[in-house]
């Protein structure tokens, strides 16, 4: 096996007790890599049922085959897993950067974290040498100071750390992780996760080299795939970056504004890709080996939020801007840097804030639980404090540091009927309630509220299906569509670079140039289904039914009341019709549970427990 | 007149990649690894981003500093040569080298210089950004008198 370390680091911050274990081709050959490994680690390591703040819930990092070489967008890609404190279900987050490669280059695959140190502390990988250092002084500082500090404190300045900020160690639902500055693995609270073991940071540091089975073949193969880079597929990201979603989103009525009280903002040509460019970006920077690079850093150059910098995306922009009412680029870039610097998801932090002021507005909250905060649609500096108290537990922003779901529940007086979330995560930049296929990739995403799981939105805005009628054909959409993208997340590719990749067989091909294990196309797809029906299984495990494979209240009862989309929204006839054109496409009951045929044919037979478990329980 | 050519980086292209230590690494040693590239990028917080590599003093510290004798200046390419003979890995060149150029082999504890792949440097050819370029520095002042001639007549220039 190359490319593959084949080691797995285990590490037990109770006890400090370090192991390394190994897996072998055949591991490698069925699960891939990344999301592949990642929830294999989890159903394997996790007893079933525990907390997510149980020391017991293992905190789980995993690398992809091509990570630590010169694939491009691909080097240092990993991912991080662990039962979610927002869903109590699959949490998973991706991220990239350089840290991935280092921790390839120090020799390992997937690292295991257990325990709860009783004091703070970090964990530090200088290759073959692990040891848990004291973070005591680190412990409230933001995830920039921590990275720098542990870097001077080592002195190194090639030391990748992977770090939780104030978020995570108040176990802020939202918390994530965050790597190289500006470096997100933002969704399912994994931040908080780590905050719940006394863990500060990972620091990792790698020397060894990183061989492919052929190397002259993948040079090849990659200057083929450094010339698609910078061709079409991927000006977008090259050029206004993902920011030019905002007007195209806005203009097919698709943009979630004031909590999905709209799907337009007015304001949206001062939030736009193009306005930002022309007016923050200092710099367009690339993670390890990218050969197209996207990272589109903004500075305020004036104002009150003068030298706030961030790394701007739409999704950010989408929840600080229209979700808030909010048509100022410089707080929102202030936002996104505070939720960096916290260590917030700033996907859901954004949207909390989107819910906390229609709390205001509604008399639910008031300035009194605010600490004088006008928290009204639209205030700008409202809502930049607003990141601060939530990550920082302060006034009722510990209420909010719940997330939308537990924020709700506390607050009562109706407001569960505008908390937008999925299985307890916060709605992402699309509003779906006119994009009926990926509603039904929302509703039946493995992680909650998501677009990164299928990227169903194609499909409806591209034109290929009508993206306001529920059929039951959209099922096997979403499915190959989730199926392929736990391919990308196994690799692990980045998915800004999906459009210049030729299907399953050019990576099925990739694959074994690097890894050199035999793999072929449909192989790797049947890989992504039987991913995809491991993390329905872990998923079933800890409590999913067909209930929990639903819609926000507010996608499914209020109509988008303006736009091209006006008057639609997804009723629960809509949706059954979705769920059961989608589980019939995977072989799965009308419950929403994979059959045992199907999980034997898979190499999934180990798991049927889980399914039985199901079946006596309902009997 | 001999003008020797190195490679020389512009940080208003370069993007932090890395695709050049990969490039490096796999084109001398036949692995990925960027401890073993005789190019490397510097990030600094937030968006400074720049690689690094042996510029082929006139006058090298590095042959200078060495205490053995184990490194010379080509006399044909300008590049700097390594007598492994010689070389004990004691790292004075390292810091002699007033930009990082010089790393030692983790392995065979022998020092790492740039030899300019007989003249067509990898890392040029791969930069995605084309922000290196193999140059030498009678063309980099050209480049800086013309860009501060278009910036002082740069009012005339437009008027014209």
């Amino acid at each position: 096996m190359y490319a593959y370390t084949g080691k797995i680091l285990h590490v037990n911050v109770s006890n400090g007790n370090v192991k390394t274990k190994t897996f072998d081709d055949e591991f490698a050959q069925t699960y891939i890599g990344g999301t592949g490994f990642g929830i294999k680690t989890l159903i394997d390591n996790q007893k079933p049922g525990i907390d997510a703040f149980d020391p017991e819930n293992p905190l789980i990092y995993a690398l992809g085959a091509v990570c630590g070489t010169m694939v491009p967008c691909a080097a240092s890609k990993f991912g991080v897993f662990a039962k979610s404190p927002q869903s109590n279900m699959l949490g998973e987050a991706y991220s990239t950067g350089a840290w991935g490669a280092e921790l390839r280059h120090a020799g390992y695959d997937i690292i295991v974290i257990k325990g709860k140190a009783k004091k703070p502390v970090y964990l530090w990988i200088d290759d073959e040498s692990v040891q848990l250092m004291d973070a005591s002084h680190i412990w409230g500082k933001s995830t920039l100071e921590t990275e720098e500090t542990i870097k001077k404190d080592l002195g190194d300045q090639y030391i990748r750390v992977s770090a939780i900020g104030q978020g995570g160690e108040n176990l802020v639902r939202v918390a994530c992780l965050i790597n190289d500055y500006f470096r997100a693995a933002g969704r399912t609270g994994l931040g908080a996760v780590m905050g719940s073991k006394n863990l500060k940071a990972v620091a990792v540091r790698g020397s060894n080299d990183v061989k492919v089975a052929s190397p002259s073949d993948l040079q090849e193969l990659c200057r083929d795939l450094y010339e698609r880079c910078k061709g079409p597929k991927t000006s977008k990201y090259r050029t206004l970056g993902t920011a030019a979603n905002v007007l195209s989103m806005n203009s097919q009525a698709c943009m979630p504004t004031r909590n999905f009280q709209s799907a337009t903002f007015e304001g949206a040509e001062k939030v736009s890709g193009e306005y930002l460019n022309e007016n923050y970006v200092v710099k367009i920077q690339g993670c390890t080996s990218c050969a197209m690079r996207c990272e589109h850093i903004a500075t305020v150059p004036e104002g009150t939020f003068k030298g706030a910098t961030a790394r701007v995306e739409y999704e950010p922009t989408m929840a600080f801007g229209p979700y808030c009412g909010v048509d100022r680029l410089d707080a929102v870039i202030r936002a996104i840097e505070l939720s960096n610097l916290y260590g917030v998801d700033a996907i859901s932090t954004g949207i909390i804030i989107g819910f906390a002021m229609e709390c205001f507005e509604k008399g639910i909250i008031n300035e009194k639980d605010t600490g004088g905060l006008a928290l009204n649609f639209g205030n700008a500096e409202a809502m930049t404090q607003m990141v601060e108290k939530i990550a920082l537990r302060q006034d009722v922003g510990n209420i909010f540091a719940e997330g939308v779901k537990g924020a709700s529940e506390k607050l009562g007086h109706g407001s569960e009927e505008f908390a937008m979330h999925i299985k307890g995560v916060e709605m992402t930049g699309y509003d779906v309630r006119g994009l009926k296929t990926a509603a039904l990739g929302y509703a039946v995403s493995r992680r909650g509220a998501d677009h990164q799981r299928h990227g169903a939105y194609g499909p409806d805005l591209g034109g290929q299906v009508d993206r306001f009628k529920a059929e039951k054909n959209r099922g096997p959409i979403v499915m190959a569509n989730e199926d392929n993208y736990c391919i990308f997340d196994s690799m692990i590719l980045c998915k800004f670079s999906r459009g210049i990749w030729k299907g399953y067989d050019e990576i099925a091909k990739l694959y074994t140039m690097v890894t050199g294990i035999p793999m072929k196309g449909k192989e790797l797809q049947v890989a992504g289904e039987r991913m995809s029906n491991l993390a329905r299984l872990y998923n079933i495990r800890e409590g999913l039914t067909r209930k929990g494979d639903t819609l926000p209240p507010r996608v499914m009862k209020l109509p988008i009341p303006e736009g091209v989309a006006k008057g639609s929204f997804v009723s629960q006839q809509d949706l059954d019709i979705l769920l059961d054109g989608y589980y019939e496409a995977r072989g799965w009951t009308n419950e929403g549970v994979p059959k045992p045929e199907r999980l034997k044919a898979l190499k999934l037979a180990d798991y049927s427990n889980i399914i039985k478990k199901k079946r006596e329980s309902k009997a | 007149m001999v003008r020797h050519s190195f490679v020389s980086v512009d940080p208003d292209k370069c993007v932090g990649c890395r695709i050049c230590e990969y490039v490096c690494s796999l084109e001398k040693d036949k692995v990925f690894n960027p401890v073993k590239s005789r190019i490397r990028t510097v990030r600094i917080y937030p968006n400074i981003n720049a690689s690094l590599t042996c510029r082929l003093c006139e006058d090298p510290a590095c042959v200078i500093a060495c205490p053995r004798k184990a490194l010379e200046k080509s006399l044909e390419t300008g590049t700097i040569l390594i007598d492994e003979d010689k070389c004990n890995g004691c790292g004075w060149c390292i810091e002699a080298c007033d930009f990082g150029s010089i790393t030692l082999d983790p392995e065979n504890k022998i020092v790492k210089i740039c030899d300019l792949c007989d003249g067509e440097p990898k890392c040029v050819e791969w930069c995605p950004e084309e922000a290196l370029e193999l140059t030498n520095r009678d063309i980099l002042a050209q480049k800086a008198r013309l860009d501060a001639v278009k910036k002082l007549l740069k009012a005339s220039l437009e008027g014209a």
